[in-house]
């Protein structure tokens, strides 16, 4: 049986669809942190294939290098760092969930309603235009990101600059007793600070005992 | 496929992740979680505005965005440390005092 390429791009679809929205509600849903950050990489990765999958190739392989290998990294260090208490039971079977699924719920109903109905004249409803064999995704989104866009590339580098600075003067602490030198005051030292002459009168030991105890 | 799936799946992304937020009262870093699980939902739904539109400037903002949301992730986090520091929890019903 030869499957068509459009039933193929619906199979690929719906099953990474499928495991995206699964993968999400374990995250929210999970006892564990530690899983539920897993999960977080399962989702990104299943995002990265659906965003292949519309030949957005640059952003999918960010997503993977970006977020699956910087961030998440970065969260599950702080989750094993911070040692946090496990919960008891799932936090699904809290009294207030009700109303926050109820929310959810109203949420997403209304975002159908939307799609569906009111802007249905309004959103295109054109089949994907596939771009031919010599195709870069690289080079269309590098000639507006370098030109056009520039000017908000140069501030992102700084905003990511910012991060840095932020990250590590918010984390760094003095540790008590800690002997580092501080070498500007070492500098600065005054001799007379530090050597005090006192006047005193000379004194007469009496005997051997005497002058051993005072 | 067309970009109505997108849309739906984005949508649904959104609103777990909102429903997460909502529910969360166990852990800040969950929390910070779904907010990443958000901003990957509307990252997807420029994604599929952009391609569908055939206009690459959506891509751009998504681009723009992981960036923002890469550098938000890491002071947020630094943030964290420094809460558990001082208050030996991350629980959000006991971090429930802003001192001046």
């Amino acid at each position: 049986m030869i499957i068509s390429p459009e039933l193929f791009q619906q199979i690929i679809f719906y099953t990474f669809a499928t495991f995206t929205v699964g993968s999400a509600m374990a995250v929210v849903s999970v006892k564990n942190t530690i899983f539920s950050a897993l999960f977080l990489v399962l989702c990104f990765f299943n995002t990265a294939v659906l965003w292949l999958l519309i030949e957005a190739e640059f952003l999918a392989i960010t997503l993977v290098l970006v977020y699956v290998g910087a961030v998440m990294v970065l969260f599950l260090f702080v989750v094993m760092m911070l040692d946090v208490k496990q919960a008891k039971a799932s936090q699904l079977k809290q009294s207030y969930t009700k109303a926050a699924l109820l929310i959810a719920a109203a949420m997403l109903v209304e975002l159908m309603v939307l799609f569906a109905y009111k802007l249905s004249g309004q959103l295109p409803t054109n089949e994907l235009v596939r771009q031919e064999q010599g195709y870069s995704n690289v080079t269309e989104l590098g000639m507006e990101l370098f030109t056009k866009y520039v000017y908000p590339f140069e501030i992102a580098a700084v905003i990511l600059l910012v991060a840095i600075v932020a990250a590590i003067m918010l984390t760094m602490r003095k540790r008590e007793g800690n002997k580092q030198m501080d070498a500007s005051k070492q500098i600065n030292i005054n001799p007379a600070e530090r050597l005090r002459v006192v006047s005193m009168k000379a004194e007469k030991a009496e005997g051997r005992s005497q002058g051993e105890e005072s | 496929m067309s970009l109505q799936h997108y849309l739906i799946v984005s949508a649904i992304l959104f609103v777990i992740s909102m429903a997460g937020i909502f529910v969360n009262r166990r852990n800040v870093l969950v929390v910070l979680m779904s907010l990443e699980l958000m901003l990957l939902a509307v990252n997807t739904n420029l994604i599929a505005f952009s391609k569908y539109l055939n206009d690459v400037q959506g891509q751009v903002f998504v681009f723009f965005i992981l960036t923002v949301a890469a550098a938000e992730a890491a002071i947020g986090l630094a943030i964290l440390v420094v809460l558990f520091r001082n208050k030996k929890t991350l629980e959000v019903k006991e971090i429930n005092e802003l001192e001046g």
